[in-house]
């Protein structure tokens, strides 16, 4: 599934994983494309939370799970032995689903990174603060007010906050994880038209609950139920004419 | 490469040092029990854990024979555990049935912090109010000598574990789902036949637990006994008597005792009891505390 | 209709039942509280809280006391307050569920159920012989120390509890390491938690007087302990004293409620000052 020869940048081979006893993906095998938007559909508990945290191994940190399976990142094998889990969730960026600010300053959350990444050069960490709020579009917003304490923004403020500190530590991919969730519908154009433009340096991937923004925001669609990767293909071709029954069913409605 | 690798070294390292943290705990439990039995057990060069455990005479010093009986002692801290409890169970129930149930929750915001005060007074202190208090006021009205006897035990041991009754006892009521009494009240119960007929049975473990915590901490209790039940070494016949338990038998010899004496090492002895009784008693309530947490979930 | 007036009558009745328990207690409480500050603030002067006792403790103050439990405190403080602390960071953040895990907890709510006289036997041979530190504030403190950490391991824990899960995730999906995470986004905003649930545990310890008797309080001493390995005047045993060992209880009595009404406030101030941060903490995190 790559008619444009693109460059893979993600790849999931035959990917398995259980909480406990319970098995949340069955064999799922995808591609993701460098410099494209993917996004994940399907009803809830379909697991696509579950594979989008796979991504940057954030399922490490609960206890119980097991995955099988390949997940290559320019084709490295991301569960190899000498691969550091904190460089690469350092490589892979990511946004959850509720915006979750630290309680310093605005400027503080985005630094944080840095620092814990070793900067320490002050001037250095300004500018990089300055280029992220830039890239995540809050710049002109919050530039008279670093020092602020970053709850005292609004729901949509926080969230492209979040991805301004995602894109401090110059990830490669940026996975977001239901980025829109539990924001108001305004805020959640602005995220979505800067997700628009993230692709232009980024590979980013998306889960959504909403078809509209998969629909809006995506080159490439995966649609997912029970576990299983049920049909992943470009955008347009998903929403006008999937070749699945299933995928059909869920895009018009009659489920999910 | 290297850096990531000395990262590794360095978050296992501070792995470990907390896991020592966290596993001191176990070794200290341990620790505690192997010293207790370790110096326990010279005892029995001399005495038989027959007579130890079931005569009536402690008499460690007496110039022709010396005696080592506990359960004079073990039959005290019973009895004084068994009269703070009959006093502490249903006031304790009772004070958490009002925090729970009839108190305006602004009320109870106030008092529960308030109970949690009666928690903090050191228990030498509360003994020195039985000496001051109700010292006086058991003689006057018993009509007896003074007042420094089981009862007097008893009634100092009941203030002490209220605050552990009463608050997990409150707990165990407030956590009865609320559904229960709805259906209980739409049936034309009254609140207080909801109560006593449906909220008080469900959250009857978590009741029992509570009783069962404050057992132990009226059995390993030390100051409180000593200072107000006067330590008579006789075995007890009534609440009005005098005893010594077993906390105050080992506070007040071990002071005097020469070391590594049959007598020092029965005093340990007497403290290996105390330690299996209390453990007994607070892994029963953990057992019955964790099975109603989980009836919950 | 005389049913529904009979269940009204039983309901009232027991209600005021209810009331009357809560009654007794708060009696009990207020009586405590205004015999000891009654009579106790009587006994209380400069002097008092600034000299040693004099003439077979029948006259001066309680000065060497309060220092003695001021510095077994501080003992006490150091061993229990870092590792309770450590104990805590391993169960909450790193300890996975296992049978290990479940030992260690099952361990904690056991050592806090073990007698306060059982933790003296143990400082006597573990401290105090064992270790040869003699009978001083070093033995009577680590024995103090040992009593508490269960209680400090728990306030911990609880304290960070409350730092919600976010923190570590979104510290970890930045490339943080685990203990990055925690030193930089958890541990910050849980301290003044921990302190405050440990500062009850502290306050508790204060208060106690069966660990210490045999591990380095002294009956009475003319002077202040010089070193950690002197022996000590301590509030609680003081009071103790006074209130039953003292050849003149009578007599004293007056200096044992001042004794008395200066450890009440010091353990109830303390506790007090810990439920006031801990509300604060918990009304400014909803």
């Amino acid at each position: 599934m790559n008619p444009e020869n693109l460059q893979v940048k993600i790849k999931a081979e035959n990917l398995d994983f259980y909480y406990g006893a319970n098995r949340a993906l069955k064999n799922v095998t995808i591609e993701c494309f460098d410099k494209k938007v993917t996004a994940i559909i399907g009803p809830s508990g379909c697991g696509k939370s579950t594979f989008i945290r796979t991504l940057n191994r954030m399922n490490d940190v609960i206890p119980g799970t097991r995955l099988e399976g390949k997940i290559l990142i320019d084709g490295a094998d991301i569960h190899a032995p000498d691969v550091d889990v904190v460089d690469l969730r350092r490589r892979v960026g990511m946004v959850f689903q509720k915006p979750n600010p630290f309680p310093k300053s605005i400027f503080d959350n985005i630094a944080y990174g840095l620092r814990i990444n070793g900067m320490k050069n002050k001037r250095k960490i300004e500018e990089v603060v300055e280029r992220s709020l830039r890239g995540a579009a809050l710049w002109e917003e919050v530039k008279d007010r670093l020092n602020d304490n970053a709850f005292s923004l609004s729901g949509g403020q926080q969230q492209r906050l979040c991805i301004a500190r995602a894109l401090a530590v110059e990830p490669e991919v940026i996975l977001f994880d239901e980025p829109c969730s539990a924001i108001d519908p305004i805020a959640t154009a602005k995220v979505e038209d800067l997700i628009e433009h993230l692709k232009t340096r980024y590979t980013v991937v998306i889960v959504t609950h909403n078809m509209q923004q998969a629909a809006r925001v995506s080159d490439y669609t995966a649609f997912m139920m029970l576990g299983e990767l049920v049909e992943f293909d470009r955008t347009e071709k998903i929403f006008t004419n999937p070749a699945n029954k299933l995928t059909e069913d869920y895009i018009t409605g009659r489920f999910g | 490469m290297r850096k990531t690798r000395w990262t590794n070294v360095r978050e296992s390292a501070i792995r470990a040092f907390f896991f020592t943290c966290g596993i001191l705990t176990v070794l200290v439990l341990l620790g505690i029990f192997a010293t207790l039995v370790a110096t326990a057990v010279p005892a029995f060069r001399d005495i038989t854990p027959s007579e130890f455990l079931l005569k009536t005479n402690w008499d460690p010093t007496s110039p022709e024979k010396a005696e080592y009986g506990i359960l004079s002692m073990v039959v005290s801290t019973l009895m004084v555990t068994g009269g703070a409890l009959l006093l502490a169970v249903p006031i304790g129930i009772g004070v958490a049935s009002y925090l729970s149930d009839v108190a305006h929750w602004r009320v109870r915001e106030i008092l529960k912090p308030v109970v949690e005060i009666l928690a903090g007074i050191p228990s030498v202190v509360v003994g020195f109010l039985g000496i001051v208090l109700f010292g006086p006021l058991i003689a006057k009205v018993f009509h007896t000598g003074h007042g420094l006897n089981a009862a007097n035990g008893s009634v100092l041991l009941a203030i002490m574990a209220l605050p552990t009754i009463i608050s997990i006892s409150e707990d165990a009521l407030s956590a009865v789902p609320a559904a229960y009494g709805e259906a209980s009240l739409a049936l034309g119960a009254s609140r207080w036949q909801t109560l006593v007929r449906v909220k008080l049975p469900a959250g009857l473990s978590g009741i029992i637990a509570a009783t069962m915590l404050g057992m132990g901490r009226a059995i390993g209790e030390t100051m409180t006994v000593l200072m107000a039940t006067g330590n008579a070494r006789s075995f007890p016949h009534g609440f009005l008597e005098s005893v010594r338990t077993m906390t105050s038998g080992i506070a007040i010899e071990l002071g005097e005792v020469p070391y590594y004496t049959t007598h020092y090492y029965a005093l340990f002895a007497i403290g290996l009891v105390l330690f299996v009784m209390t453990f007994a008693v607070n892994m029963a309530a953990d057992v019955v505390l964790r099975k109603y947490q989980e009836k919950e979930r | 209709m005389r049913r529904s007036t009979r269940k009204k009558l039983v309901q009232a009745a027991g209600f005021l039942a209810l009331r009357v328990a809560m009654g007794l207690v708060l009696a009990v409480l207020v009586l405590f509280l205004y015999d000891i500050g009654r009579k106790g603030g009587g006994a209380i002067s400069w002097e008092f809280l600034s000299q040693a006792p004099r003439r077979g403790m029948t006259e001066g103050g309680i000065f060497p006391a309060i220092v003695g439990t001021f510095l077994v405190t501080v003992i006490t403080a150091l061993l229990a307050i870092p590792l309770g602390m450590c104990s805590a960071i391993y169960l909450n953040e790193y300890a996975r569920q296992n049978r290990l895990t479940r030992l260690i907890r099952l361990s904690i709510r056991n050592l806090s159920g073990v007698p306060s006289i059982v933790y003296g036997l143990f400082g006597v041979i573990l401290f105090v012989n064992a270790l040869r530190l003699g009978t001083s504030i070093l033995s009577a403190g680590l024995t103090l120390g040992l009593m508490t950490l269960p209680w400090t391991i728990t306030a911990s824990e609880e304290a960070l509890k409350t730092i919600p899960d976010s923190y570590r995730e979104g510290a970890l999906a930045l490339g943080a390491t685990k203990w990055q995470a925690i030193r930089t986004n958890v541990l910050p905003y849980a301290v003044p938690g921990m302190l405050t649930g440990t500062v009850l545990g502290l306050a508790r310890a204060a208060g106690e007087t069966a660990p210490i008797m045999f591990t380095g309080a002294a009956f009475y001493l003319p002077y202040l302990p010089k070193s950690l390995s002197d022996q000590f005047m301590a509030l609680p045993y003081h009071l103790y004293i006074m209130a039953t060992q003292h050849h003149a209880i009578q007599q004293v009595r007056p200096l044992a409620y001042g004794t008395a009404l200066v450890l009440i406030v010091l353990v109830l101030g303390l506790n007090m000052t810990a439920v006031v941060i801990r509300y604060r903490l918990r009304r400014k995190r909803r």
